[in-house]
């Protein structure tokens, strides 16, 4: 009886990154607008509060709240990065790759280098954040030039 | 308000795979701590046993621990807060003591961490930080730490050589120390022209991966007296703090806030500064959080770090000694006892029992431990 029917789990999170830790979360929709070629953040629109990482619950305003999805736009500065030579388990054919944090201004994200040849990287540089597919379906956010 | 005493300390050797199971290893320090303290098992009230759990087999550890120990029927506790474990374990025993609940408190920290490969390792030290918002990116704790460096270095203009320089003042000293796991010396050249790990981080900036115990038994000023105890070392601070563990929440990468915060609260409660301070040990988990610390404790001003390493003021005839046991960096860092092998050092000093590494008449200690990428800060003040 399709009334009784146990309703399809949304896994959608469980595609982010080269391997995700984490398989459904009340914010899986970041996933669907990745794949449409957005990074989105949220915001909740009772206080103002801007969340990234995007988060579908507001501590400020808690049953107040009222959380919509924005898009990261523009470019932001490098605050921070490190080249790894060695890589945990799992991500080993990524090597060599760089970890960052981008200074958007009211916001920061944590992720990775993109199109930037990594002995070329520097603090302080503008990059922009930008949806990126991955092999086997997954899919994250890299730091790319302007 | 009464005092609480430290009245027993003990510490395995750090090793790289010990030869036995984690209530073995456990019963290392247990036994040198109640040999320290003179005490029989029917004078401890309760333990608290802190370990990060997920290198072991075992679930719940602290049962197998203490059945092991011959504490039972006595109440155990468990705490984990990942590096800084032991430390949160003492701020526990610390609160049980004074609220009378018990008369002692014996804490426990231990990590078998060798049953797993150093890649598994990493793995498992990296979802110590946002499994779901950073770790899918690849992240590993030498990178985190890295991205700290990248940021001090660029905000104060400092080098990689004094990030070295650290490591080379530890090198000195976990000569000295028979329970270290590394124990040669290391020379600057070395340090510098090392491999990479995780840019600006090369291995020599990189502590190693350690079996290894702790124990520290606390009483209440009225049983340290009742027992007799010789030489009690009082707790006469304790900071405790968080901070997001997400790296996109933080505001600096050239200072831990967490640290900041649990040393202003430390000092406060000791009634002391920095400068009162005499002897202190510091979690140089990597070469740059030793910096961090420098800074965040205000044993230096903000980018005044590198010139205190440079003027070697840290090193044991210098104005603030740090980590004069070797620190993480020579000692290995064995997660759950990694504080209370801090804590022991300092109990020593304050004794005046350090032998080798002893500093003149120390008033005053500090233990700064650090859980994770400075999620967790623990922040101790011992004074005789």
């Amino acid at each position: 009886m399709s009334a009784s029917k146990k309703p399809e789990a949304d896994r959608r999170f469980a595609k982010f990154g080269t391997v995700s830790f984490t398989a459904t979360t009340k914010v899986n929709d970041f996933i669907g607008y990745l794949e449409e070629g957005q990074v989105c953040g949220t915001k909740c629109l009772t206080c103002g509060t801007v969340f990234f990482p995007p988060r579908a619950q507001c501590y400020k305003c808690r049953d107040k709240a009222r959380i919509e999805w924005f898009q990261v736009q523009g470019s932001g500065k490098l605050a921070t990065y490190s080249e790894l030579k060695y890589a945990p388990t799992g991500f080993g054919e990524d090597l060599p790759y760089a970890i960052a944090v981008l200074n958007m201004g009211g916001y920061k994200l944590f992720g990775r280098i993109g199109d930037v040849p990594l002995d070329q990287v520097r603090v302080g540089m503008e990059l922009t954040p930008v949806a990126n597919e991955l092999p086997g379906g997954q899919i994250n956010y890299v730091f790319n030039r302007c | 308000m009464s005092k609480v005493a430290i009245i027993g300390v003990g510490q395995s050797s750090f090793v790289r795979g010990y030869a036995g199971s984690i209530r073995e290893l456990a019963f290392e320090a247990y036994a040198e701590a109640m040999s320290d303290a003179g005490l029989t098992n029917d004078q401890i009230g309760a333990t608290v046993v802190c370990s990060a759990p997920e290198y072991d087999k075992q679930r719940s550890p602290a049962g197998v621990i203490v059945e092991h120990l011959g504490l039972n029927p006595q109440p155990t506790f468990y705490t984990e807060s990942l590096c800084c474990s032991s430390t949160t374990g003492l701020k526990l025993a610390y609160a049980l003591v004074q609220s009378g609940l018990h008369e002692s408190v014996m804490v426990l920290g231990f990590q078998k961490m060798s049953e797993i490969t150093s890649a598994e390792s990493q793995e498992r030290m990296g979802r110590g930080a946002d499994i779901q918002w950073e770790s899918p990116f690849g992240t590993m704790m030498p990178a985190y730490y890295a991205m700290f460096a990248q940021g001090y270095l660029d905000q104060y203009g400092a080098s990689e050589e004094d990030l070295a320089l650290i490591r080379v003042k530890a090198a000195t000293y976990g000569q000295l120390n028979e329970r270290a796991v590394y124990r040669k010396p290391v020379e600057l050249a070395q340090c510098l022209s090392a491999d990479p790990v995780a840019s600006p981080l090369k291995v020599f900036d990189c502590c190693a991966n350690a079996d290894g115990s702790s124990c520290i038994i606390v009483a209440s000023e009225e049983k340290a007296k009742q027992w007799g105890v010789a030489q009690p070392v009082w707790i006469r601070g304790l900071g405790s703090a968080s901070a997001p563990v997400n790296l996109a929440l933080r505001e600096s990468f050239s200072s831990f806030a967490a640290a900041t915060e649990a040393g202003r609260q430390a000092y406060a409660m000791a009634g002391i500064g920095p400068k009162d301070i005499d002897v202190a040990e510091v979690h140089d988990c990597f070469t740059i959080a030793e910096m961090l610390a420098y800074e965040d404790l205000g044993f230096a001003p903000r980018g005044g770090g590198p010139e205190l390493i440079r003027a070697k003021e840290t090193y044991k005839e210098g104005s603030i000694p740090v980590n004069v046991d070797g620190g993480l960096l020579s000692k290995g860092h064995p997660i759950g006892a990694t504080g209370g092998s801090q804590l022991r050092t300092i109990v020593l000093q304050l004794r005046g029992q350090a032998g080798d590494i002893q500093v003149k008449a120390p008033e005053f200690g500090l233990v700064h431990n650090m859980g994770g990428v400075g999620i967790y800060g623990n922040v101790v003040i011992l004074g005789r």
